[in-house]
């Protein structure tokens, strides 16, 4: 694991993560990045950038280099034990007859 | 008064009252939407060419109802490509270059604090048409000016080139404000019957909100006397001309267009 790299352009602007809540009850949502100098302007550019069509009720803008992320040479170890592991899903497992509201 | 010819002077003063709004929004916008592809950054780009759209769409609604008030058959588009420089009835703020883009902020800004102090008094207007137009207006312009004011603090205490530039932009363009406060005529009869208010209660609410900002932008309280300094400065400048030439050529030369 390793901090995402902190990207940066011109004029000491910062990467952002923008997430957006489509309505109320549902999660927010990755939708993409924008380039801001702090973040009460990433805050704006997203509202301009990804809710022009009515998208969202919400929306969280997290500096990209806050978030921790998984290298691609973690892909082994992290996600391929899972594939022989059938007893992690539902399906696996045979429901009684008796068993009404599952 | 005669209840005939106040009749006819109220409508005319609605008709140049709904003109003026959507004459504003159109030239501004106009402006704004020159910004396009030459932004800082692209999402700064599609900021202002939001903003060049919500104030396209609010004068249209105001020509179309400007148009309703004639009567005579002129509905948004002849009222926006076929009149003339003398014809129409915007703030010369508003046609003010771009200049940097401290200088398009510093515009927008003033303008911005205008309009929102005038929507939201307006969606209490006695006139329904009106307040229903405003009521819609009010919801843009309350973000124009978070992302105006925003970038008005940001360029303020920014670096000394940046708090210059913005400088330089409020001496430039506050000799225009004046323009946005002397009552057109008809204006002083519709504040009188409640379908708007008057000049005096918005330029002391534009006042407080730009004293404010200024502040906390590092910059120097706007200077009365440069601002009042064309007090009766409603006319228009040298760059409406452009502006039309641009804005009306192809209608002209296709008026039977549709699009």
């Amino acid at each position: 694991m390793k901090k995402k790299q902190k990207q940066k352009r011109g004029g000491g602007e910062q990467l952002f993560e923008v997430f957006v809540r489509p309505r109320a009850g549902l999660g927010h949502r990755h939708v993409g990045s924008v380039c801001a100098a702090d973040a009460e302007m990433a805050l704006l550019h997203a509202r301009d950038c990804f809710t022009r069509r009515m998208e969202g009720a919400s929306i969280w803008v997290v500096p990209s280099s806050s978030v921790t992320v998984s290298a691609p040479g973690d892909k082994e170890s992290f996600f391929e034990p899972a594939a022989d592991k059938t007893y992690r899903h539902s399906g696996f497992y045979r429901v009684p007859g008796d068993v009404k509201h599952l | 008064m005669s209840s005939i010819s106040e009749k006819i002077s109220l409508r005319r003063a609605r008709f140049d009252f709904a003109l003026r709004m959507g004459d504003n929004g159109l030239i501004l916008s106009h402006r704004l939407s020159q910004w396009l592809g030459r932004a800082h950054a692209i999402e700064e780009d599609i900021a202002l060419a939001n903003i060049a759209l919500d104030l396209l769409g609010q004068a249209r609604l105001w020509l179309s109802l400007a148009g309703r008030i004639e009567g005579r058959g002129r509905g948004e588009d002849a009222l926006a490509f076929f009149r003339g420089e003398s014809d129409f009835r915007h703030f010369a703020l508003a046609e003010q270059p771009n200049g940097d883009f401290a200088r398009t902020i510093m515009r927008q800004f003033l303008f911005d604090a205008r309009q929102l102090a005038l929507l939201e008094k307006l969606g209490e207007s006695a006139d329904k048409e009106f307040a229903a137009l405003a009521a819609k207006g009010a919801k843009e312009t309350s973000y124009h000016i978070r992302h105006s004011a925003a970038w008005m603090r940001r360029l303020g205490c920014g670096t000394a080139e940046s708090n210059r530039r913005l400088k330089e932009a409020a001496e430039e363009l506050l000799r225009f404000c004046g323009g946005m406060f002397c009552e057109e005529r008809g204006e002083e009869l519709l504040a009188r019957r409640g379908v708007i208010p008057s000049a005096d209660i918005l330029r002391a609410q534009w006042q407080s909100t730009v004293e404010q900002v200024f502040a906390e932008s590092d910059l120097p309280p706007p200077d009365a006397k440069a601002i009042d300094s064309r007090p009766s400065f409603c006319g228009h400048t040298e760059h409406l001309g452009y502006i039309l030439a641009e804005m009306q050529s192809l209608p002209r030369l296709h008026p039977q267009a549709k699009w």
